[in-house]
């Protein structure tokens, strides 16, 4: 079993981020399993999701205190939050920002990616500059760095799961997928 | 066709293959997503549904009350205090003997606030005459739904299945949702044994004196001890179309086992896990899922704990004063039988904590190395 925890903010889609990389990995065939953080969260506040993917059906029915990824939709949670609770070592902190990886060097014993979903979901017009919508763009990046799932999957849940904006979506997941740059940070 | 939804769109799933006429409801948090996208389907012509606002739950349930004594099928949805505001009125559907079926999804009754799994709603509803079957996944969610309006338009009681807050009700995984015409072909339209015609007006539930009332109390009686029977047979057909069965109870695990644990919800999805690991381990354990609490299967129970020491029984539910609704439940319908084990009574995850694998087994290990519990009720995972 794979299990992945998404941090983000009230409003970013962090929620969608769960669903639709949910459903890109039942496309390939696996048992998958996503939900939010059961909370009362606001706009703004920090939020997450969780996600479980497995090639058998999954029994497990409590929080995810062990996640084996991270997909960070906004870099100022680094510091507010105890982002890296329970990630297991060498697993991939995916980061929305505009910075190459080594800028995060203090989240060490874990594999680093960064790449700047903000800027190409303001260039493809998903949300509003001051309130980008970065969750697809960043599912493509992810699909790069891990290698866990392919982008037609990505592709195809995106068209089935976002509402509105399908095309820019896609190709906002399809450009994060080719600038992402990754940097493993082997010492602990 | 399977596709990745929430408990909840399950459930909006199952209403709209029921072909549904008449939905009422007020939001509540975590049911409002049910009757959200019902409106949705319904405000946008997709579905052919009249859709009554209301201003409670009180309300919801009166004007289902009207719909299905003309005899139309009709649907709400309702949490916690909603179900606690319904309380009159679900006396009323199960008295006038409609098929009403309602989706209840658990959770804690304030204060202090809380929006979280437990049972403990559902539960306090116990005596009102409906039927109740609590679901593990989103699947038997959606299929409890179909079986639902069957069971209760033979029996002519009302139906509420019961899924957990959040767990189930906003996790999305995969579910087969299957055709209108399949679901056509396995249940039928409702046709109603007194239908109502404006042109012979008719008057409903007026006063009944003591010389009747009594045997009107009878007769829910009987008609919940058709509910195992019917159940069987309705969960038979629903078999030949759709090949899966889930039982009043379901026993896994080990054939012979000294222990047994019993749970209800998705309680029992993490401990499939637990009782797995435990006898690969070589312990000698298995697990029983209740899914209908009312009636009470204690027939079922009775056959399914035979040869067992020990059960270890874990409740998301306190009724204070008592304990667990659950092991209450259980013991009454044991005392009469021969077999005799010993309970232990735990008490988890109130108001949404996690049941985790780790408490489940905790739960185990101390049924296991206790030939009687220290006490009444036993805490797990409690803060001391």
């Amino acid at each position: 079993m794979i299990e992945i925890r998404f941090h983000g903010r009230g409003g970013q889609g962090a929620q969608v981020a769960s669903k639709v990389l949910a459903v890109a990995f039942f496309h390939e065939g696996y048992f998958v399993q996503s939900f939010p953080a059961f909370g009362v969260e606001r706009r703004g506040a920090p939020v997450m999701a969780f996600l479980r993917i497995d090639r058998e059906p999954i029994h497990l029915r409590v929080n995810i205190y062990e996640p084996d990824h991270l997909v960070v939709l906004d870099p100022t949670l680094i510091g507010a939050v105890d982002l890296t609770s329970g990630l297991k070592p060498n697993g991939w902190i995916l980061i929305n920002s505009y910075q190459p990886p080594e800028a995060f060097r203090g989240l060490k014993g874990f594999r680093i990616a960064t790449v700047d979903a903000t800027s190409i979901a303001i260039r493809h017009g998903l949300g509003s500059r001051t309130n980008p919508i970065v969750n697809t763009a960043i599912l493509g990046a992810f699909s790069k760095i891990t290698g866990l799932v392919g982008m037609d999957s990505i592709t195809l849940a995106i068209r089935e799961e976002v509402p509105g904006k399908k095309d820019e979506n896609v190709r906002a997941a399809r450009e994060a997928y080719n600038e992402v740059t990754a940097e493993f940070h082997s010492e602990r | 066709m399977k596709k990745v939804i929430t408990g909840n769109q399950a459930v909006a799933y199952g209403v709209i293959l029921s072909r549904v006429e008449v939905v009422s409801a007020y939001p509540i948090t975590p049911q409002t997503t049910i009757v959200e996208e019902l409106s949705e389907l319904i405000a946008n012509g997709r579905l052919n549904t009249r859709f009554l606002k209301v201003e409670s739950e009180h309300s919801a349930m009166a004007a289902l009350i009207g719909a299905s004594t003309v005899g139309v099928r009709c649907f709400t949805a309702t949490s916690s205090h909603g179900l606690a505001y319904m309380h009159e009125m679900l006396h009323w559907a199960s008295g006038a003997r409609l098929p009403i079926v309602m989706v209840n999804v658990n959770r804690a009754i304030g204060p202090p606030w809380n929006i979280w799994s437990d049972q403990s709603d559902s539960l306090s509803q116990r005596d009102t005459g409906w039927i109740q079957l609590y679901c593990e996944n989103n699947q038997e969610v959606l299929d409890t739904i179909l079986q639902a309006y069957r069971i209760a338009e033979i029996v002519r009681l009302p139906v509420m299945v019961v899924l957990d807050a959040f767990v189930l009700s906003h996790t999305s995984e995969p579910v087969d949702i299957p055709s209108m015409e399949e679901v056509d072909r396995f249940l039928p339209p409702f046709c109603p044994s007194y239908p109502f015609e404006p042109e012979e007006p008719k008057a409903y539930s007026v006063i009944t004196t003591p010389e009747y009332f009594f045997e009107f109390r009878y007769k829910i009686q009987k008609a919940m001890e058709e509910v195992s029977e019917v159940s069987r047979k309705v969960e038979d057909e629903f078999y030949v179309h759709f090949k899966r069965r889930y039982g009043a109870i379901e026993r896994y695990g080990g054939e012979k086992a000294d222990l047994l644990l019993l749970t209800s919800g998705t309680v029992t999805s993490t401990s499939r896990l637990v009782v797995k690991k435990l006898i690969e381990q070589g312990i000698n354990v298995a697990g029983v899922k209740i899914k209908r609490f009312r009636p009470f299967p204690a027939k079922e129970i009775s056959e399914a704990i035979k040869g067992a020491e020990k059960l270890a029984v874990i409740d998301r539910n306190l009724s204070p004063g008592v304990g667990g609704i659950f092991a209450q439940e259980l013991r009454a319908a044991l005392y009469p039988g021969e077999e005799k084990p010993v309970i232990f009574g735990f008490i988890s995850g109130l108001g949404g904590r996690d049941i985790t694998p780790e408490l489940i087994e905790e739960a185990i290990h101390y049924a296991l190395s206790h030939s009687q519990p220290e006490e009444e009720i036993l805490w797990l995972g409690l803060k001391k």
